[in-house]
């Protein structure tokens, strides 16, 4: 397995002001070989088992890891203890499920917008679920999570839709520099009018902010099963493109030149990024920070390789927002910090280290 | 730039005459502003009242007060940051060569925000202590960035470029963090507070005043012509740092003067009047479709006409049809830039891409 040490360079379209970034100089700072990497990603994977473990023991009522086992081989409903197990599974796996989908979401639209600042959030679908769900609470008075499901899922997937076609008028199609723009700017648009309905409703602001900061707890299974069959169709979607997304890197005139059909290509990894992240942010709320960071994290290890970057990033993003909940159980007691704000107190922190480090590869 | 004189200066008059297009917009705007909505001045009434504050002649009752103690300074203000902002984020674009890099984006707004609703939720606190909450907190971020990306660059491990892309990943870093640390603290506070820290985080011009207009005017005189020295090594640092270098252009000291330039206008317009959302980020691009180039006057005057409409259609419009509701300008100027930028998006492509 070789990297790639082209460099990303700026197209800039049509304004110019495209990103530049720079891959490694050469092989000597070059990531790790594939034997390393796939030693990596193994023992990310035993991290996050381990994580899955603590996040059904540790808690406000700390279980012993045998009473875990115990509950989860031979359950017994009169057992206390069984019962908070069994109340902490559903956390656990949305845990999993939206970080998984956030990870990979962010690298693959970090590939297709090829701009390190794109996060699922740009192609409108965190602005569409919030707007969405703020109608829902002003005008339908929905106050649940699971009746804020579906009124975030169909607003996220309008939104990106629209996005996409905005950005796809015009003889070249959406290209990287258009579909940030016309994300960002629609998305600038959406939450002006959420703003206009939380500032005139108070009512709708006191529901609206406990959905707003994002979260895994009070999440049960009627909550977390309708999204998993949008998440495995999107998941081996954008599983399936590492191999577009690095030709894709290259720009699109030399990705055409490789055989790629740069709009139909970009056009289906959008359609699963849309679906991963739509559905995370319909399930979890706007958790920041996953989708964004750690894609670049995950970069520090692996190189530009799409191949590598989106299955560690579909194992890493979990074992970030996981160990967030589990720390945002514990840090004020008897309460609870949600787990969309402690990944990013968790993340940052890490993440600052890994750029002081200085050896990040571009896109 | 020699090989086509001709059409370079043809554009170069295109962009001019758009420049001063703008620039009469921002002028008539401005008058539109102050004489006219909910409440009506006529133009001799306007220069009587305003000789009369000045000389300390007859007030007009009423009149004098609207216009002196609530129009004007709120339009002055408004286009005092409309300017600072929509610079702000030109700036930020131009150097970091993305267009996705405003202020709001890459932390600095949110370090104002975190400020502000520590100092609202936790303290209590109202007025100007808020705006030098939020001044304390865009200048500390913004230092606090700078640090982490250049602390990185002297071990030498990479080039300027890199500096950059360092810089804009942990503006966004620190960004979500502290995004995370206001919505924590909205969930915290009671219902009122938060309302309010909502209004300011909207960024609002309802309590602006003249103290503030004289701050702001200050602060202005000095940073607008350091962005005129700067904007020459500016243009040669979007060649690329190599380039640049070889061209004489000392590029660390010029990227951190222009990195203190662009934070602190963002951070006295944001102490001003709050993190007015969106001005930053929409100004640029708009501006540089409508005159075709990068242009940080053409910037600067879109970010002003942006605030002054939104905030005549908070203050005069919106109130007949939310039942009297004075939203925060902030909440406009996304509803109205952006469909702009859309547009503006959808018809350049059909020209050329």
């Amino acid at each position: 397995m070789t990297h790639s040490t082209t460099t990303a360079a700026s197209r800039g379209g049509d304004t110019g002001t495209a990103v530049q970034v720079k891959g490694p100089k050469g092989p000597s700072r070059g990531p790790a070989s594939g034997g390393k990497r796939a030693a990596w990603l193994l023992a990310a994977v035993v991290v996050l088992a381990i994580l899955a473990g603590a996040s059904l023991a540790i808690g406000a009522r700390g279980i012993p890891l045998g009473t875990v086992w115990e509950a989860l081989t031979s359950f017994d409903p009169a057992n206390g203890d069984h019962a908070v197990v069994h109340a902490r599974i559903p956390r656990t796996v949305l845990g999993l499920l939206a970080g998984g989908a956030l990870g990979l979401a962010g690298a693959a639209m970090q590939g297709v917008a090829r701009n390190p600042l794109a996060d699922p959030g740009i192609m409108g679908v965190n602005a569409g679920a919030a707007l969405a769900v703020v109608t829902g609470i002003y005008v339908f008075g929905v106050a649940t999570f699971s009746g804020y499901i579906w009124f975030a899922f169909i607003g996220a997937a309008v939104a990106a839709v629209v996005v996409y076609l905005i950005a796809s008028l015009g003889r070249d199609g959406a290209t990287p520099v258009k579909l940030a723009l016309a994300g960002a700017a629609l998305s600038a648009g959406l939450y002006s009018l959420m703003n206009v309905i939380l500032v005139s409703s108070q009512d709708t602001l006191d529901r609206f902010r406990f959905w707003q900061v994002g979260g895994v707890a009070g999440r049960d299974w009627s909550v977390v099963i309708p999204g998993i069959p949008f998440l495995a169709v999107g998941a081996v979607i954008v599983l399936l493109t590492g191999r577009i997304l690095n030709s894709l890197a290259l720009g699109d005139d030399i990705a055409r030149g490789l055989g790629q059909r740069v709009g139909l290509t970009r056009a289906v990894t959008a359609l699963g990024i849309v679906l991963l992240c739509g559905t995370a942010t319909a399930l979890a709320g706007p958790i920041a920070f996953v989708g964004l960071v750690v894609p670049h994290a995950v970069r520090f290890l692996t190189g530009p390789d799409y191949r590598w970057i989106l299955p560690f990033s579909l194992v890493a993003a979990p074992v970030l927002l996981l160990a967030a909940d589990i720390i945002g159980r514990v840090v004020l007691l008897p309460g609870e910090v949600p787990a969309g704000i402690m990944t990013a107190l968790v993340g940052a922190p890490v993440f600052v280290w890994l750029i002081r480090r200085g050896k990040g590869a571009g896109l | 730039m020699t090989l086509a004189p001709v059409m370079e200066q043809r554009r170069g008059r295109l962009s001019l005459n758009r420049t001063a297009v703008l620039a009469a917009g921002v002028v008539i705007l401005f008058a539109v502003y102050v004489l006219l909505g909910s409440y009506t001045v006529t133009i001799p009434d306007f220069f009587r009242i305003l000789a009369a504050h000045l000389t300390g002649g007859e007030k007009i009752p009423g009149a004098s007060f609207i216009v002196m103690e609530n129009k004007l300074p709120r339009a002055v203000i408004g286009t005092m940051i409309g300017l600072a902002f929509g610079l702000a984020g030109a700036l930020f674009q131009t150097m970091l060569r993305n267009p996705l890099a405003s202020p709001d984006v890459i932390g600095i707004s949110y370090g104002a925000s975190a400020a502000a609703v520590i100092a609202i939720v936790i303290f209590g606190a109202s007025g100007a202590v808020v705006s030098g909450a939020a001044l304390a907190g865009a200048l500390a971020v913004a230092g606090l960035i700078y640090a982490i990306s250049a602390g990185g660059a002297l071990r030498g491990t990479s080039r300027g470029s890199a500096a950059g892309n360092r810089l804009v990943l942990a503006g966004v870093g620190i960004a979500a963090a502290l995004h995370a640390v206001v919505n924590f603290l909205m969930t915290r506070a009671d219902i009122r507070t938060a309302a309010d820290a909502l209004v300011w985080l909207n960024g609002s011009l309802n309590s602006a005043n003249w103290d503030r207009a004289g701050v702001l005017f200050f602060a202005l005189v000095v940073l607008i012509p350091a962005v005129a020295v700067i904007a020459g090594p500016l243009r040669i640092l979007e060649l690329g740092d190599d380039a640049a270098a070889g061209l004489g252009v000392r590029v660390n000291a010029s990227r951190l003067a222009l990195v203190i330039i662009a934070v602190t206008l963002a951070a006295v317009a944001t102490a001003a009047a709050g993190p007015v959302a969106f001005v930053a980020f929409l100004a640029g691009p708009i501006a540089r479709r409508f005159t075709g180039k990068a242009s940080l006057p053409a910037s600067a005057l879109v970010g002003a006409l942006i605030v002054l409409a939104a905030d005549y259609f908070a203050a005069n419009l919106a109130p007949l049809l939310l039942d009297g509701t004075v939203l925060p300008v902030g909440v406009i100027t996304g509803a109205l830039g952006a469909p702009f930028l859309l547009w503006l998006l959808v018809t350049a492509n059909r020209k050329d891409a």
